[in-house]
């Protein structure tokens, strides 16, 4: 049962005397106001001239000063424009569909502009695929406001115009042409038939030009794998939705795997329908999302990937595959086996190794089976990069065969793990233009750099998986003297078409096939039922690429008997793309490195994720300070002789012994604002384009600072925040037992909590009641909400000193909770029972089980506004209250900052303005600049100092609805009320509405068994509620 | 031409590009414009006499200028002058002068204005030539207009222009004399009342002066009573201890009284009217020519912001309308003392194409704009939400209500506090509008009920609320 299960979030938590946890769960404000700070050290006080009497003088005359300016107030300006663009009107917001192809991300998304600047952005639901916008394409829209953005073309590090550039490139196209040199594009992976017709023209008119395509985070093994079997270079796409049982080997595909966005589908699968959810089994090294998400995970090194994945083969097939494997990890294939073998077309196995023969065995066992979810006649084209192309055209650069390299959307000298060579090659090309939004590494070498434009300022069309397409469509007019690169090569070829009657004519000659091209770019997205053939570009480099690679389908027996027979290694390194940062290119984006990991809840670093086995092997530490903040030790990682010095090291539950994990996208130092230059770059190990590496660890001196909100706010020894059950007793029992509402007494008598109220409950059931649900059984963790909430409301970024001092201001935080099956005091009784040496070993395994590798739940938590709110009672000057709508308003010019209300909410979501976050040279993030102002959303205050803030429920929304509502002189719909949460979650985790409205979904989810209210024993009778996680675990 | 007329050609003009179907009114308005002043109407008739004989001896056949010219301003005013370019050309001799110029005959101009198009579809070079003069701008086809239309149309352009500035003075000095009536009027009665005074004084005296002369002789002594010597009255105040102390509690509260209402206006502008880059007369626009407020601050009904209107939705009178007349009184003498003449306001007008870029003499727009700095008169802090389309559409609150008689104001002030204390007292004693409104339907029905009441105010809806303007 849910309720004798012992939640942790740290390890340090487990030893039960640990005075910093225990100081911890004390104060909610673990530092003192640093007095010290303003008021200086002694020795300057007395060493001072400034007597008493001067000090009044300053003081009174600095009042009187103050009270004299004060008087008057400052003129403001009104510039209305001088011809108002038809659609704009002043205050009302302007919804454009797009999307976003960065080579990395690519999603079908909607852009709420006002007054013509895109302020935020939201999924494109009416879209059939990838509608779901992530964290980093949620922040995205704060990159378009990046004060380093390249402003113009540049020669070198000098500023010069178009003409020039264009100039040049020209006449190195034209020389180049007779001189029998190359000239490669090295793109980023467009996946756009307007882009491919585009470069097959521009090939047509200079011969001699080929086009490569690299992927930063390389899909390279499954892209072979695909085309080996398919005859076509894509990936194969998942419907998760329609998968009962889900076998993951090493793929996060609730990350970044083939491009991501399953995760809708996923989670969709996840809720308890009629009794039935689907199973999830992870095997993985490092603890990602989807091993987080699963129901059964089990810790192996890629190399025991390798060979589960063959057994696993063997077993659904019938034939015996060799490799050695621990027990736990065989019994478990055993078991799935059985599992599978009773449903087999309703089961997915995936897989995310970078090996040929891996992905090629995941395709035949999903072939074999039949699988529904499987879909391999619709693939995904957001990743073609081609890792052998990219290692031949450095290997030409050397041999000075190139003349010219012309690059879009990819920086090669910080990503590419043979960067050096890279370099060398770059000097022997004659002309090189880098493509770039911001200067870095690669256009710090280029002879040229174009400044190209934000995604939102472009033109622009995505095949997304064959036949669904997506348009782009500039939100902005250029801000800078920028320009797309397909521009510019339309340019080059001398064709005066712009290039969205480009895009244009594209689409009404092979897309639309007669449909309406407005309502496309209205619509964002366009699906066609034929197939629809783009011209393709690649010919000419795949021929020569083809005798590298055989294209005849890989024999399975010989992949089986390479996996099977994968020597282990000692360490084995996992790379992998952090949920917060995915490639890195927008490490600039002070949203994204304030976020959260979901796993390792630390914002603003990477780090080496580590066992604690392991870690205390090799004598790494994590330790946590009298600050409330967490240090860690530093580590050397080597591989091959590539190493990486000074990593910061996490222990992390969960991490399979003998691995670490470390994540692609920090350590930019180039044209990135020094507080961004953090972590470590983990690219120069990302040797042969393979995640998976054998490497050195080593310790190195001294100890990391992280800023990790994993201490703060601790569960108060609440054990029963999180509810969860098994599908079994979800499914046979009552659930007054599963979802166990806590008693008090009430004239000594035990009653329910919710039954009591202490106050006089205000009516509610009139007007508007705005509930929202949280189901943790569809919530994967994955942050979206956070920082669209960030985006909505105007919250500032307070940089890693502060979070580390837990003074993050997220307004929405996704709690990950570990758990272990039994309480702590049972591990410690069973601990001392023990008696024998098997007995012992045994019962020391169990116990160790969980806290090695736990259980991990993810809740979204914000203000829950209560109806009998605690923080209320307590403010001094009633600058919050409570409305009839159900909302907790907070009115922060009538806060005086006492901070009473923090104290007193059991929820822990009130945040404090320590200090001014705008206009403040402090803080210098994008509230700090005028630039980066512009994406802070007009209907909501910016905060000062020294007030509180919370989630509003996102009022100015759920204001807006009934005003439009009052306006068009109806009736309210259900759906139209959302928050910025709410209408960010893809999963369909978050809902809310207005329960008053019984059609409403929200009230339908009130109602549902699963329902429960954080800590309802304290009667606060909340408006938020929850759904107990179900866990689908091997009973069922 | 006299002032009526112009009124009436501005009024049109204006009118015409509302397309508004209320003719009714427009004619009652019309009809109650002329009514005080027929023998100004008589003038007029004359000039159109004479008009007509000028037209008849230029030998073409007989149109009638007056007809003509109500039909000029009813159907070409918008887009031509007869003295200056606009959206097309000037008009004033236009039959003649093409005739002399061209070589085109009245036909030619006839089958012009019924189809412009379909002439210069046909290959007219002239047509072609003037279409290409214009900016390509198609002169709308007239086919309604009959052939006695346009005879009287062509009629009007060839009478002698106007002379407006003779109209001005007489406006002026009409004016003039009606503003001194009143003050007469003024002071003959303060006269008259300070002679009442005076007469009631001496007839105080008068008796007074006698009683005592009754009182001498009656031998009454009217005996000055001895004046005792008394402590003088500060002395007593300061003795009287209970008496200080309740005078300092007094003064100390009338001083913290007004202590405290001299601190609550800091930063509240009621009143504020600051010099704006432009002379932007409302009581002009609102006021003597009626225009809907919500016509130029459009969004008012659907965004928060009531929207300083752009530069385009002036041009869309002020293309036609270049110069100022003056209101039909012309202007008073306060208006005067101002410098608000006609001149002035004419100069303000050039202000508005030089930031709109608007080329005068060749009628089109050069591109080089510089948008106005209006200075904003009401700024309400960033931390309260106010939307005006919820007041405005929603509520149906006149723009009066907050904003003050507007319609007079010839410089814009802010008339109400902005206080949130005003806000709150207006939703505690305002009622929400909800006829009609099928939002409002269920929850007025039951709120209503359980407060007891008919009607609701908006605090009772839940106005009252921090949370509803401050987040």
């Amino acid at each position: 049962m849910a309720s004798n299960k012992k939640y942790w979030k740290s390890e340090a938590e487990l030893s039960p005397d640990n005075s910093i946890v225990e100081q911890l769960r004390q104060n909610e404000f673990p530092e003192e106001v640093p007095v010290d700070q303003f008021l200086g050290d002694k020795e300057g006080l007395a060493a001072t001239t400034t007597n008493r009497r001067d000090f009044l003088k300053y003081v009174g005359f600095s009042t009187a000063a103050a009270s004299l300016a004060a008087c008057e107030g400052p003129v403001n300006y009104s510039i209305p424009y001088v011809v108002q663009p038809e659609q704009i009107i002043p205050g009302v917001a302007n919804y454009y569909a797009t999307t976003i192809a960065n080579g990395f991300d690519f999603a079908s998304i909607l852009i709420k502009t006002r007054e013509g600047r895109p302020i935020k952005v939201e999924n494109n639901r009416d879209a059939k695929s990838n509608s779901g916008a992530n964290a980093r394409v949620q922040a995205s829209v704060l990159s378009l406001y990046d004060s380093n953005r390249l402003q113009g073309p540049m020669a070198g590090e000098e500023q010069i115009d178009w003409d020039t550039l264009d100039a040049t490139v020209k006449a190195t196209l034209n020389a180049t042409r007779n001189s029998g040199k190359k000239v490669v594009m090295l793109t980023q992976t467009y996946a756009s038939p307007s882009t491919d017709r585009l470069i097959s023209e521009f090939q047509a008119q200079y011969p001699n030009v080929s086009h490569v395509t690299y992927d930063t985070i390389s899909e390279d093994a499954a892209l072979t794998a695909f085309e080996a079997r398919y005859g076509e270079r894509a990936l194969a796409d998942y419907d998760f939705e329609k998968a009962e049982y889900i076998v993951g080997i090493g793929a996060d595909f609730l990350g970044d795997w083939h491009g991501g966005n399953f995760d809708s589908g996923y989670s969709k699968g996840r809720v308890p329908k009629n009794g039935k959810m689907s199973r999830h089994v992870q095997f993985e090294a490092n603890m990602s999302l989807t091993g987080a998400n699963a129901d059964k995970r089990i810790m192996l090194k890629p190399s025991q990937q390798k060979i589960a994945l063959a057994k696993l083969y063997g077993k659904l097939n019938g034939t015996s595959v060799g490799g050695e494997l621990p027990e736990a990890a065989e019994r478990a294939l055993d078991q799935i086996a059985a599992e599978i073998s009773k449903n087999r077309s309703a089961a997915v196995v995936v897989t995310g190794i970078d090996d040929v023969n891996a992905q090629a065995v995941a395709l035949e066992i999903n072939e074999m089976l039949g699988s529904k979810a499987f879909d391999p006649s619709t693939p995904r084209y957001v990743r073609q990069g081609n890792t052998a192309e990219v290692n031949q055209l450095i290997e030409d650069m050397n041999a000075g065969r190139v003349g010219a390299l012309l690059m879009d959307g990819v920086n090669p000298v910080y990503s590419l793990p043979n960067a050096a060579e890279f370099l060398t090659g770059l000097e022997k090309v004659d002309v090189s233009v880098a493509f770039s939004n911001t200067w870095n590494d690669t256009t710090a070498v280029s002879k040229f750099t174009g400044a190209s434009n934000h995604y939102l300022e472009s033109w622009g069309d995505v095949q997304l998986k064959k036949g669904h397409y997506s348009l782009m469509q500039p939100t902005i007019k250029e801000l800078f003297d920028t320009r797309q690169f397909q521009s510019a090569l339309l340019k080059w070829m001398g064709n005066d078409v712009s290039y969205y009657d480009y895009v244009k004519t594209t689409w009404s000659e092979s897309i639309l096939n007669g449909s309406d091209w407005n309502q496309a770019l209205h619509d964002g997205a366009f699906v066609t039922s034929g197939s629809v053939t783009t011209s393709e570009s690649e010919a000419p480099v795949a021929t020569a690429a083809e005798e590298e690679m055989p294209t005849t389908v890989v024999p399975i027996a010989s992949a089986l008997r390479a996996l099977s027979s994968t020597p282990a290694s000692e360490m084995e390194l996992v790379l992998y793309s952090k949920v917060g940062m995915g490639d890195g290119q927008q490490a600039n984006n002070p949203w994204l490195q304030e976020f959260p990991d979901p796993i390792t809840r630390v914002s603003w670093d990477n780090y080496l994720t580590i066992s604690k086995a392991d870690a205390e092997k090799m004598g790494f530490e994590n330790e946590h300070v009298a600050n409330g903040g967490l240090d860690g030790s530093y580590a050397n990682v080597e591989v091959n002789g590539v190493s990486v010095k000074n990593v910061p090291v996490i222990i992390q539950p969960g991490q399979a012994p003998g691995t670490v994990g470390l994540s692609f996208g920090y350590g930019k130092k180039t044209g990135i604002r020094e507080d961004m230059q953090i972590g470590v770059n983990a690219y120069p190990l990302y040797q042969d384009f393979s995640t998976i590496q054998e490497a050195t660890v080593t310790k190195a001196p001294g100890m990391h600072e992280f800023a990790c909100v994993q201490l703060h706010k601790t569960l108060m020894g609440r054990g029963d925040i999180i509810k969860e059950t098994t599908l079994e007793i979800f499914n046979t029992k009552d659930h007054a037992e599963w979802n166990h509402v806590p008693q008090v007494s009430l004239n000594h008598q035990e009653v329910p909590a919710t039954t009591v109220d202490l106050w006089e409950g205000f009516d509610r059931s009139v007007g508007h009641h705005f509930n929202m649900s949280i189901d943790l059984n569809a919530c994967t963790g994955c942050g979206a909400c956070v920082i669209a909430c960030h985006a909505e409301n105007n919250v500032p970024v307070v940089g890693k000193e502060e979070v580390r001092r837990s003074r993050d201001m997220h307004w929405l935080r996704i709690d990950r909770y570990y758990s272990s099956e039994d309480t702590f005091e049972d591990d410690n009784e069973k601990k001392d029972n023990l008696s024998g040496a098997i007995g012992s070993k045994v019962g020391f395994e169990e116990m160790e089980d969980p806290a090695v590798n736990p259980q991990v739940a993810f809740q979204p938590v914000m203000c829950q506004h209560c109806n009998h709110a605690p923080c209320e009672t307590v403010c001094p000057v009633a600058a919050t209250s409570h409305s009839r709508q159900g909302q907790n308003h907070m009115a922060y010019n009538r806060c005086v900052g006492t901070r009473y209300c923090a104290n007193n909410c059991p929820y822990k979501v009130r945040r404090f303005n320590w200090f001014l976050y705008n206009n403040n040279d402090e803080f210098d993030y994008h509230m700090n600049n005028d630039l980066g102002k512009m994406v802070i959303n007009p209907d909501v205050t910016v905060r000062s100092r020294g007030v509180m803030e919370k989630c509003s429920m996102c009022i100015q929304m759920t204001q807006k609805v009934i005003l439009d509502a009052k306006r068009e002189g109806r009736t309210v719909k259900d759906g139209e009320f959302q928050t910025a949460c709410s209408n960010a979650c893809n999963n369909g985790a978050i809902v809310f509405g207005d329960i008053n409205d019984e059609s409403s979904q929200v009230a339908e989810l009130k109602d549902n068994d699963r329902m429960y209210h954080l800590l309802e024993s304290v009667g606060t009778k909340p408006n938020v509620f929850y759904h107990v996680k179900v866990r689908n675990t091997e009973k069922a | 031409m006299t002032v009526e007329n112009i009124e009436k050609q501005h009024m049109k003009k204006v009118l015409n590009r509302h397309q508004i179907a209320t003719v009714l009114g427009i004619s009652l308005f019309v009809t109650l414009l002329f009514s005080p002043s027929l023998s100004a109407q008589d003038a007029a008739e004359p000039a159109a006499a004479e008009t007509e004989a000028v037209a008849e001896e230029s030998g073409e056949s007989a149109g009638d200028a007056a007809k003509g010219k109500q039909l000029f301003n009813q159907n070409c005013a918008a887009c031509h002058a007869l003295d200056r370019k606009m959206t097309g050309p000037a008009l004033a001799n236009v039959e003649s002068r093409l005739a002399e110029e061209e070589g085109l005959d009245k036909q030619w101009l006839q089958a012009w204005i019924k189809n412009s198009p379909a002439m210069i579809a046909s290959g007219d070079a002239y047509a072609n030539e003037i279409y290409n003069e214009y900016n390509q701008a198609a002169m709308t086809p007239f086919p309604t207009l009959s052939y006695q239309d346009i005879d009287d149309i062509l009629a009007y352009t060839a009478a002698p222009p106007p002379a407006p500035q003779q109209t001005d003075a007489t406006t002026a000095g009409g004016e003039a004399s009606t503003g001194g009536g009143s003050g007469i009027s003024n002071e003959l009665i303060l006269g008259a009342l300070v002679l009442v005074f005076g007469i009631l004084v001496v007839m105080l005296f008068l008796v007074n002066s006698t009683l005592k002369r009754i009182a001498e002789a009656s031998g009454v002594v009217v005996e000055k009573e001895k004046v005792e010597k008394r402590t003088p009255i500060w002395k007593a105040f300061a003795q009287n201890q209970f008496l200080v102390l309740v005078s300092v509690i007094f003064l100390m509260l009338v001083g913290a009284y007004y202590a405290y209402g001299w601190m609550m206006q800091v930063g509240v502008d009621q009143g504020y009217a600051p010099i704006q880059p432009i002379h932007y007369s409302h009581k002009i626009h609102a006021g003597d020519n009626k225009i809907e407020c919500k016509y130029c601050h459009s969004s008012a009904r659907v965004s928060k912001h009531s929207g300083i209107p752009s530069l385009n939705v002036c041009m869309n009178c002020h293309k036609s309308i270049y110069e100022y007349k003056g209101n039909p009184e012309g202007p008073s003498q306060e208006d005067l003392a101002n410098g608000y003449t006609n001149e002035f306001y004419t100069k303000e007008i050039k202000k508005l194409y030089k930031a709109v870029g608007w080329d005068e003499t060749n009628q089109r727009y050069t591109g080089e704009t510089q948008p106005v700095e209006w200075v904003r008169i009401h700024n309400l802090p960033d931390f309260a939400y106010f939307n005006h389309s919820q007041h405005v559409s929603v509520a149906g609150i006149e723009c009066q209500t907050c904003h003050g008689p507007v319609e007079e104001m010839e410089i814009m002030y802010q008339y109400s506090p902005l206080t949130m204390g005003w806000c709150i007292n207006c939703h505690r004693e305002t009622n929400v509008k909800v006829e009609g409104n099928e939002y409002y339907e269920k929850i007025h029905e039951e709120l209503s009920k359980k407060y007891g009441v008919d009607q609701l105010t908006a605090a009772q809806l839940g106005g009252l609320e921090c949370g509803k303007c401050h987040y």
